[in-house]
């Protein structure tokens, strides 16, 4: 850059907060453990089975929270809805309400479809609150036949199938919103929306393991080796994949050393030093990238693995906050002048500060403890049994056999 | 300056637009002429009933497959096409069918800035904030120095508003420059507007004189739009939290008066005008001289165009 820097004067003003980079931060764990789910129930992957509920419900409790971040960034929240009642075909946003609807939608009903037996079993035999709230998501439902089991396993593939594509779609979208600025050389490229979805993954796996490492520890009971390894495995996978593509994506940028490339390389080196260089790659990628391998392969030493995968788990889960705030803050610090830098302040109060940054991060987790008091997610879940031994851990006036 | 709306062509349903799914729409519309409309007889013909009920069936077809092709249509900007009518202000998403009065030929605005001329008074930017009561910190107009030294570096500087702001701009030391201009900056009014392309709500719109507007009780405030602008222009106004932005003082233009920066610039450094209409000072311009718009290789076809711009300028 030459000479002074120069800033636009209304640049000053850094107009995405920090709800902007939680909410593709949630959303990416809800693609993400909705990946890890669909790998169980389409692709038959049984190492998954122990953390194949607690992916859909992980999937259900982040996204039912997805919009909160977005609430508090808009300064006319009570207009909200009108991005479903009057949307602009030509606006990437626009699209948000109806994707996310839909996808909320296939995860609800894939949850009540999966907790069926448990739902009716609860209605019938629980008492008081409890009772009464299994009473009103059975839904009227008060049987399980084999007929039903089966459908609803039926029904159980075909919505996971369907929310994979569906899952893309949310993802990459939220990738597309930022890749489509052609104002923002930082943000302008076609690789953002995949680079968003395959550090979802990443994500969405890092907070599956973690969760399953601490529900586990929680429930005093042993982490299930296979499933830990295979978790680990598509971890090191995901992470490779969603390194390489950034990498990728900043060599292109220097490598063609367009007119941008000055003031990008001066935040590269200057104001994202820490938050790209050391945290998202050095400490985010390259340490999980080196213990993982380790993780997957011991066949032994389980305290060794549960060790190494949680560090990992909890480094990559860093790495992709990182990834989403380099993004999302990194992409508004410098000004469309291209010749000078913005400063993000961010205050510890207030509706886009630091403390309810923390508490929108503490809501999936709280929605996710409420459930685990109703519904079991792991340890002694098993949700494909056949039908004919399901029935016989029931009560008879729950279970009605046609056989 | 004449700033009224031209009206020849508008009566009736003669002057239908060349698209074809408008047409479509049009079709299914009752002419009150009683004449000939879009190749639809409306006058009080007999006809067979099969006719009749050949010609409904078609027509009915053809408005349902018309209207579902244009909901997978993007909406058009209304510069982009010369023969397609400029579209009234949104209607909650649908593509609106034009009333008599958009089909009227409109009045395109352009501007016009000689950085030439300009001499960095400042007064524009005080005109600018008094008429449109901008906030502190915010700005709608700004006009940046720029100062290019003997060593090849360039500093820029925005020059301090007149009466509002006490700073000066830094003192330079003349024998160490090469040149140095002044660049006013205001809203480019782009033909295809990203910030009217990306905003989720049809709140920024653009007026039937192709000016982008806001619907300040339409915008939910999520700053997609300011994001978007390549130009900085855009901001969310603390006092509405809505968004914000200059409307070349769309208040005043449409009452035949100048924008105010226009008004208080003491060297007719910028230029307002009618770009439909040859015989204005700004088309005349225009075609008088070479000019340049800000930052071309994105595409946004800025209706405001400059004199004597420096390639340092972005």
């Amino acid at each position: 850059m030459h000479g002074p820097s120069f800033v636009y004067p209304n640049d000053i003003h850094v107009a995405w907060s920090i709800m902007i980079v939680l909410y593709p931060y949630i959303t990416g764990l809800v693609a993400g453990a909705f990946v890890v789910s669909a790998l169980y129930h389409v692709f038959h992957d049984h190492k998954l089975k122990p953390v194949a509920r607690l992916a859909l419900v992980t999937a259900l409790c982040f996204c039912s929270c997805a919009t909160v971040p977005l609430l508090l960034h808009l300064h006319h929240p009570e207009r909200a809805l009108n991005i479903m009642i009057t949307p602009n075909q030509t606006s990437a946003m626009a699209g948000f309400g109806f994707i996310y609807s839909l996808y909320m939608l296939l995860l609800v009903v894939e949850v009540w479809l999966l907790y069926r037996p448990e739902i009716v079993k609860g209605a019938a035999n629980a008492a008081g609150l409890k009772g009464f709230i299994f009473r009103i998501l059975a839904l009227g439902s008060r049987q399980i036949t084999p007929g039903s089991q089966k459908a609803d396993e039926w029904l159980i593939g075909v919505l996971a199938m369907i929310g994979i594509p569906a899952a893309c779609v949310l993802h990459g979208y939220v990738g597309f919103l930022f890749g489509g600025i052609k104002a923002n050389p930082w943000w302008s490229t076609a690789l953002l929306p995949v680079i968003f979805l395959i550090s979802a993954i990443l994500s969405g796996i890092a907070a599956l393991l973690l969760l399953y490492l601490v529900l586990c520890w929680a429930k005093k009971i042993t982490p299930d080796a296979d499933c830990v390894r295979s978790l680990c495995k598509y971890l090191w996978m995901s992470l490779v994949a969603a390194v390489s593509l950034e990498m990728l994506e900043l060599l292109h940028l220097a490598y063609e050393a367009g007119a941008e490339w000055d003031v990008l390389r001066e935040l590269l080196t200057g104001r994202l030093a820490v938050s790209y260089g050391l945290i998202q790659v050095a400490i985010g990628s390259v340490i999980p990238f080196l213990l993982l391998p380790v993780a997957f392969r011991t066949e032994r030493y389980a305290v060794l693995r549960t060790f190494l995968g949680t560090i990992s788990g909890i480094l990559i889960l860093i790495q992709v906050f990182a990834m989403r705030w380099n993004i999302v803050i990194g992409g508004q610090m410098f000004s469309k002048s291209f010749r000078g830098f913005v400063y993000y302040n961010l205050t510890l109060q207030g509706r886009e500060g630091l403390i309810a940054a923390v508490v929108v991060l503490m809501l999936p987790l709280l929605a996710l403890f409420a459930v685990s008091r109703l519904l079991p997610l792991i340890g002694d879940v098993e949700p494909h049994r056949p039908p004919e031994e399901l029935c016989k851990s029931m009560p008879l006036d729950v279970c009605t056999s046609h056989q | 300056m004449n700033t009224s709306h031209d009206s020849d062509g508008a009566s009736g349903c003669g002057n239908r637009p060349a698209t074809s799914g408008l047409n479509i729409l049009n079709q299914g519309t009752p002419c009150g002429g009683g004449g000939s409309c879009g190749g639809v007889s409306c006058g009080g013909e007999q006809r067979s009933k099969a006719d009749s009920r050949r010609q409904f069936l078609s027509r009915a077809t053809s408005m349902v497959f018309g209207s579902f092709a244009l909901t997978l249509l993007p909406m058009e900007s209304p510069e982009s096409t010369a023969e397609t009518p400029l579209p009234a202000p949104p209607n909650g998403g649908a593509i609106p069918a034009p009333p008599a009065a958009s089909v009227a030929k409109p009045v395109l605005y352009g501007f016009l800035v000689d950085t030439e001329k300009c001499i960095g008074s400042g007064k524009c930017l005080s005109a600018c904030r008094t008429e449109n009561h901008v906030p502190d910190g915010y700005s709608r107009t700004w006009v940046e120095r720029y100062v290019h030294f003997k060593d090849g570096t360039v500093q820029v500087d925005l020059v301090p508003e007149a009466g509002y702001h006490e700073s000066k701009l830094p003192i330079v030391d003349a024998a160490l420059v090469d040149k140095a201009y002044f660049v006013p900056k205001l809203c480019n009014q782009c033909v295809d507007a990203p910030c009217n392309q990306v905003c989720p709500v049809h709140a920024s719109f653009t007026s039937p004189e192709g000016v982008e507007l806001i619907d300040t009780d339409r915008c939910i405030g999520c700053g997609y739009c300011v994001q978007a602008c390549p130009y900085g222009m855009r901001y969310i106004n603390p006092e509405t939290n809505s968004a914000d932005k200059c409307t070349w003082c769309y208040h005043r233009i449409t009452k035949n008066q100048e924008p105010a920066c226009v008004e208080a610039c003491p060297v007719g450094a910028r230029v307002f005008g009618r770009l439909d209409d040859p015989e204005s000072e700004l088309s005349k311009r225009l075609g008088a001289v070479r000019t340049q718009v800000l930052k071309e290789y994105l595409g946004t076809h800025p209706k405001l165009h400059y004199v004597g711009l420096s390639g340092e300028v972005v």
